[in-house]
């Protein structure tokens, strides 16, 4: 029996480090060390695990980044559970950039590599962001060139785990942001990015599901097209309050040519209580419509040309509600240490499907089956330290 | 026709004389300064969390800081 061991690694779309558009001014970022644990939990999977994050200035004008991070998987979620068992996984992330500032202008180069047993990916950015009309305008411009690798991963008992390579996919990706200060009180972020991918871009654990002549829902192969191109913009706006506080507000719109049309839109607040405490509350709701090949359950076999049942392509929303605190501190040991601070913030997310039910395995019935849904908790606990 | 071409002209000599001044002084940034006031202050976080949402739906980019990610089914 197959073993779903195998996790579709999405395109690495952008760069851990690539210059943020909001980002203000031509300056390099601050020396500084994260440590960060992660948690999610809901819908069947649990993943965990640690991101590393270290910054340092080597001169004046080139600022070097590290970042290690680890996915710890523990899978039973209704995908595995209808085609596969239960399954554990680890995926890790490593990434090295760095930026050079010359006058005004910032240039960053990185790479990021991404391994799975039956996963890898490779990917390379460059980008360069110019600051002026006295650091009250930045554009930044990026590009992202990716190449993945996705596997089949087979386990029959007594035999160790056998991964077929299946197919290559290429991405590109081309990124443009602009930062702007409105006002002495308020800043504006317009981020427009273009996502170009081809070859292998479906899962090989995936299948769809259609209606057979004795009523019972049966599986089949899904079949995705091997090219995507998807573009997205988004608004941010950030407003300083009168009482020392901050709330924020964004919208994206997103397109691609799979037909997938969503819209997000999030708003926060920031309030200091003390000269050490800082809380934070966020929302973010989310929609999309579905792909053109979309289907919870095709009225026949072999009914379309392409076809898929990924849940990520339905149509669906999602509502998330997050809190956070945060404590910063100031040690006199070491004293290269400038600063310091502990985060800790919860984030609650219901994601509620509106043409996708658990059908369960193949050979039941399709009726009397609600849409499915489920709740998800996502924790971070952090450490951040200045030098 | 004419009116209208010297009309842009008059503008672009007008455009490259004078760039824009900068309409919020250096001195006016003070709460702009505030670390409470930047966009992305906790980039593993953030960058975490884009991930989160990322191999969850069909939407992807424009975040302004985004990472690599699994799909974690």
């Amino acid at each position: 029996m197959r073993l779903r061991l195998g996790i579709r690694t999405r395109t690495i779309t952008a760069a851990l480090f690539t210059l943020a558009a909001v980002s203000r001014a031509a300056v390099l970022p601050d020396d500084r060390a994260d440590l960060l644990w992660h948690d999610w939990s809901g819908g069947g999977v649990t993943v965990q695990g640690p991101s590393i994050l270290v910054r340092k200035k080597v001169t004046d004008s080139l600022s070097l980044a590290a970042n290690y991070y680890v996915d710890m998987i523990s899978s039973a979620s209704v995908d595995v559970l209808s085609t596969a068992s239960p399954y554990k996984e680890t995926r890790t992330q490593g990434s090295i950039s760095a930026d050079y500032i010359h006058g005004n202008t910032t240039y960053s180069l990185g790479y990021i590599e991404s391994n799975e047993r039956d996963y890898k990916a490779r990917t390379g950015f460059a980008s360069v962001s110019e600051s002026m009309f006295g650091d009250l305008t930045t554009i930044s411009f990026g590009f992202t060139r990716g190449f993945d690798k996705v596997g089949d991963a087979l386990h029959q008992a007594g035999q160790p785990i056998l991964v077929t390579w299946v197919g290559d996919a290429d991405h590109r990706n081309w990124q443009i942001g602009l930062s702007q200060v409105l006002t002495r009180n308020l800043l504006l972020g317009l981020n427009f990015e273009t996502d170009e991918s081809d070859g292998y871009l479906q899962s090989p654990y995936r299948s769809a599901r259609y209606l057979a002549f004795d009523g019972t829902v049966q599986a089949e192969s899904a079949v995705t097209p091997n090219t995507r191109t998807g573009n997205a913009g988004s608004v941010q706006l950030k407003y300083y309050l009168p009482w020392h506080a901050a709330v924020d507000g964004n919208y994206r719109l997103y397109h691609d040519t799979w037909g997938i049309l969503s819209h997000t839109i999030g708003a926060g607040y920031t309030q200091p209580v003390s000269t050490s405490w800082t809380l934070n509350g966020n929302v973010r709701y989310y929609r999309q419509t579905a792909a053109n090949f979309y289907s919870d359950l095709l009225p026949f076999e072999d009914s379309q040309n392409f076809m898929s049942r990924d849940r990520e392509l339905a149509q669906f929303h999602d509502l998330s509600l997050g809190v956070g605190a945060s404590w910063q501190f100031h040690p006199t040991w070491p004293r290269w240490l400038e600063k310091g601070s502990l985060n800790l913030s919860y984030n609650r997310l219901h994601i509620a499907y509106d043409d996708f039910h658990d059908f369960g395995r193949p050979g039941g019935s399709p009726l009397g089956i609600p849409l499915y849904s489920y709740d998800a908790s996502v924790t971070q606990f952090f450490i951040s330290l200045w030098y | 026709m004419r009116a209208g071409l010297l009309l842009l002209v008059g503008a672009m000599t007008l455009c490259g004389c004078s760039a824009p001044q900068p309409w919020v002084k250096p001195y006016e940034r003070e709460h702009l300064a505030d670390p409470i006031m930047s966009f992305d202050p906790n980039p593993v976080s953030s960058v975490y969390l884009d991930h989160v949402y990322e191999v969850r739906e069909g939407a992807r980019g424009a975040t302004g800081s985004v990472g690599g990610g699994c799909g974690c089914n």
